[in-house]
């Protein structure tokens, strides 16, 4: 308990100096921008800003990364009560009751208690990362390279089951995303491998050139294919503090849907989308009046805002304590940490602890940014909001390059990402999600040198996959989420869950 | 007025005509073939400031990554010789590479003008912290004795932990089972929770774990024990004085660069290496300078052939 609050002290003494603050402000503030923004999201927003944080120190870099990703949760629902459209697939419920109580002149209420359930929800989830973070290292300190790669399987495996839609095309695109990340010299002979003789591919697909292509500007390519059409909330946005009433329908709801989304974003496979709509169905289930929902009931409000803002910030977890990335965004940190520098895994928490409790204090330190900066800045973002897009995307395709070519001073990694970006365009068009890509190319690499780094200890046998009790187990898990998840009966559940 | 322009401007294109005669008149560029923050780009950045300042242009490090460093050495090697693109070669870039790379574009004894050399650091050999033996000699001696066991750790083909360790195996004889890792940080992760038996690597990236206990340091592959591991014997000491090795840095132009630029480019080096603040945060690093002989292009031109001499037939050979 003492090591507890010393490693958040430390945490706070890192986080709280000027350049983190300041830096934690505009990831928040960026992130909240682009959240209320329909169409820009998080993953595109940070693989675009990567290059900019080259020159950053790594904590520096990871808490306006982290603030971006947060910040949009936030500002997600805000676009969700006022227009109609949800900013990200994380306020998609937020919408069903939160832009009824705008109609109803209730927009300020819903966007006060959105904001204060997430403030609660990201005050809880801070400290469950610190609480929990500590004992998921020690058991990490167990892992060899057999454990490693099987931990990778049942992610992968996890990501499959827990994505949205068919799952075979996400087995689909893991895959394609495996091939992907062996593109390039081989780790063990030195040899080119599937590089069709292009001197810029010896070193395989850059991360940033794939994602900012594949999220980036396949995202704009469909944004600008659909007329706009928005229906911003004319009406008075009315006061923001909610009534004694409402806090007292809000209380449990707020409570539940903290508990709720905390637990599914630790889960592989983007469970912070998860987490508002089993927030809403719960307490749709619990509601004396379930006729309420759809209609401006509040619960339906703060219990899914409480629950997107838990998940999204417990899906640092397994990012931090173990390295594997649950989400696309997670993702995108693994390249981010890895570019600065730091090998994400257990060792970070040991080696890097002013990363890792700098991180943590960072995040609360920006939910209480998001509440100050949120609540005044609505009437801002209102206007923003009526910024047509076609004006927009111009400076973000130019920055995009920019970006891009930084990297490495190339051309060529220019016109890759142009070329990802066709790639990914077509992906969307045919009902392919990106994200499980990009998944499967940042565990890739890792996977192929766990895989062959165990194969080589044990002299190649594959038994050693199953006689080393701990990969045994984690290969086991991935085995049943499997099987459960291509049970008919569960892969209607699975869909009704998203129909609703 | 118009007169007053005139001749301002003809005072300006005069001072331009004088200026012509010396070099640096504008910034120059200097490619680092590693990411930022690196080992070799530390040395690079900590040298350009203080170069900088003696030549009166900035020095701008320009980070091209890739292939083990030959990426950006081949742009360099490209560039027109006029002593406004310069570059930070190593150990294995003019040493290994053309052992490594059989469609190389470059030969690192003919197509640059060595300027001379930055900062080295020197090589360890570590081994797990539960490894059966307390000594090199015990080390090498068990090694011989399970040539089937023992599994050694390294960074990937060309890294400097990779090649460093080759020697050492090739000096003792032995072909111990090499596993690849994609980096110093998770091979030494692995040593530390004893998946693997032992690496060599700089000096830089062991010091803490040597400290805290988690690895066993057997020995230092240079002539002096060093000021960061006082405790660590020197390969001489234990016994193998022909295991000395360093990961080096060095400045090179593109081959044909003129005379005078290069002498210019070696004196700015030479006044950074004797700099007390650059060569204190040099030597925090762990780094190890170059004496008052071993300085300047012409030691490091030779110096260039008999690495890539001593590298070559052990790499070829270790491939086989």
């Amino acid at each position: 308990m003492e090591a507890f609050f010393g490693n958040l002290a430390l945490g706070f003494g890192v986080a709280l100096t000027l350049n983190n603050i300041f830096l934690c402000f505009v990831g928040c503030m960026v992130g909240t921008l682009i959240g209320v923004l329909p169409g820009v999201g998080p993953i595109a927003t940070i693989a675009m800003l990567l290059p900019i944080t080259f020159g950053f120190d790594p904590t520096g870099a990871l808490i306006m990364l982290a603030g971006i990703y947060y910040g949009a949760q936030y500002g997600g629902s805000t676009t969700a009560i006022l227009v109609n459209i949800p900013g990200e697939a994380t306020s998609v419920v937020t919408v069903l009751d939160g832009h009824q109580m705008a109609k109803q002149g209730r927009a300020g209420v819903a966007l006060g208690m959105a904001a204060m359930g997430s403030f609660f929800a990201g005050t809880v989830a801070t400290i469950f990362i610190a609480a929990l973070g500590q004992p998921l290292t020690k058991l990490a300190q167990l892992f060899g390279p057999a454990e490693y790669f099987s931990l990778m399987i049942m992610g992968l495996v996890f990501a499959v089951v827990l994505a949205r839609g068919s799952i075979l095309k996400a087995i689909c695109m893991i895959l394609l995303g495996l091939l992907l990340a062996t593109v390039g010299t081989d780790l063990e002979t030195g040899q080119e491998r599937m590089t069709l003789g292009i001197q810029d591919l010896s070193d395989g697909v850059d991360f940033a050139v794939l994602a900012m292509g594949i999220f980036g500007f396949a995202e704009i390519v469909r944004n600008l294919e659909n007329p706009e059409t928005r229906d911003v909330v004319r009406s008075a946005i009315g006061r923001l503090w909610p009534s004694k009433e409402d806090f007292r329908a809000s209380y449990f709801p707020i409570l539940r849907g903290t508990l709720i989304g905390a637990i599914l974003g630790i889960l592989p496979g983007n469970g912070a989308v998860l987490g508002p709509f089993a927030s809403y169905t719960v307490e749709k289930k619990l509601a004396k009046d379930p006729k309420r929902f759809g209609r401006g009931a509040i619960e339906g409000v703060a219990g899914p805002e409480s629950a997107n803002n838990a998940g999204a910030q417990t899906a640092f977890i397994p990012l931090l304590t173990l390295g594997i990335p649950p989400n696309a965004v997670m993702a995108l940190m693994v390249g981010a940490m890895t570019i600065h520098g730091i090998i994400p895994g257990p060792q970070v928490m040991t080696k890097n602890p002013e990363l890792f409790w700098g991180m943590v204090a960072s995040m609360w330190i920006g939910n209480l940014m998001l509440v100050i900066i949120n609540l005044p800045l609505i009437g801002l973002w209102v206007k923003l909001l009526q910024v047509p897009y076609r004006m927009m995307f111009p400076a973000i395709m130019i920055f995009c390059c920019i970006g891009i070519y930084s990297i490495n001073n190339s051309t060529s990694d220019v016109l890759f990402t142009a070329f990802f970006g066709v790639v990914g365009y077509t992906l969307l068009k045919f009902g392919f999600e990106p994200a499980p890509m990009l998944l499967g190319f940042v565990l890739g690499k890792l996977m192929e040198e766990k895989l062959r780094q165990a194969l080589i200890l044990s002299r190649g046998s594959f038994s050693t996959f199953i006689e080393r009790p701990v990969s045994a187990g984690l290969l086991a898990v991935a085995a049943i989420m499997l099987l459960i998840a291509l049970l008919p009966s569960i892969q209607k559940g699975r869909d009704e869950v998203f129909t609703e | 007025m118009r007169k007053c322009i005139l001749a301002l401007a003809a005072a300006v294109s005069l001072a331009g005509a004088a200026q012509a005669q010396t070099y640096p008149q504008r910034p120059i560029n200097m490619v680092v073939p590693f990411a930022a923050g690196g080992p070799t780009d530390i040395v690079a950045r900590m040298v350009a400031e203080n170069m900088s300042k003696t030549l009166g242009q900035q020095i701008v490090v320009e980070n091209v990554a890739g292939a083990g460093g030959t990426t950006g050495i081949t742009r360099a090697s490209q560039a027109k010789p006029d002593g406004y693109t310069i570059m930070m070669g190593h150990m294995g870039t003019h040493g290994a590479a053309p052992a490594l790379y059989a469609n190389l574009k470059y030969d690192p004894t003919k197509d640059f003008e060595p300027v001379g050399m930055a900062a080295g650091t020197p090589i360890l050999i570590v081994t797990k912290k539960n490894f059966p033996a307390k000594d090199l000699k015990e080390m090498i001696a068990y090694l011989k004795a399970n040539p089937d066991k023992v599994n050694q750790a390294h960074a990937g083909i060309g890294a400097v932990s990779h090649m460093t360790c080759i020697l050492f195996n090739s000096q003792i004889g032995v072909k111990p089972t090499a596993v690849p890792y994609s980096g110093t940080g998770p091979a030494l992760n692995d040593l530390v929770s004893g998946q693997v038996d032992y690496m060599c690597d700089q000096i830089v990236n062991l010091v803490s774990q040597i400290k805290a206990g988690s690895i066993k340091a057997m020995a230092i592959a240079m002539p002096e024990r060093s000021p960061a591991l006082p405790d660590v014997p020197t390969t001489k000491e234990a016994g193998m004085p022909e295991y000395e090795v360093t990961a080096w840095n060095a400045i090179f132009a593109p081959k044909d660069t003129p005379k005078e630029i290069v002498t210019a480019l070696s004196a700015a080096l030479d006044k950074a290496l004797d700099d007390a603040p650059t060569k204190a945060r040099l030597l925090e690093l762990g780094a190890v300078l170059p004496t008052k002989a071993e300085r300047g292009g012409d030691w490091l031109g030779g110096f260039v052939k008999k690495e890539v001499a001593r590298w070559t037939p052990v790499l070829k050979d270790a491939s086989k």
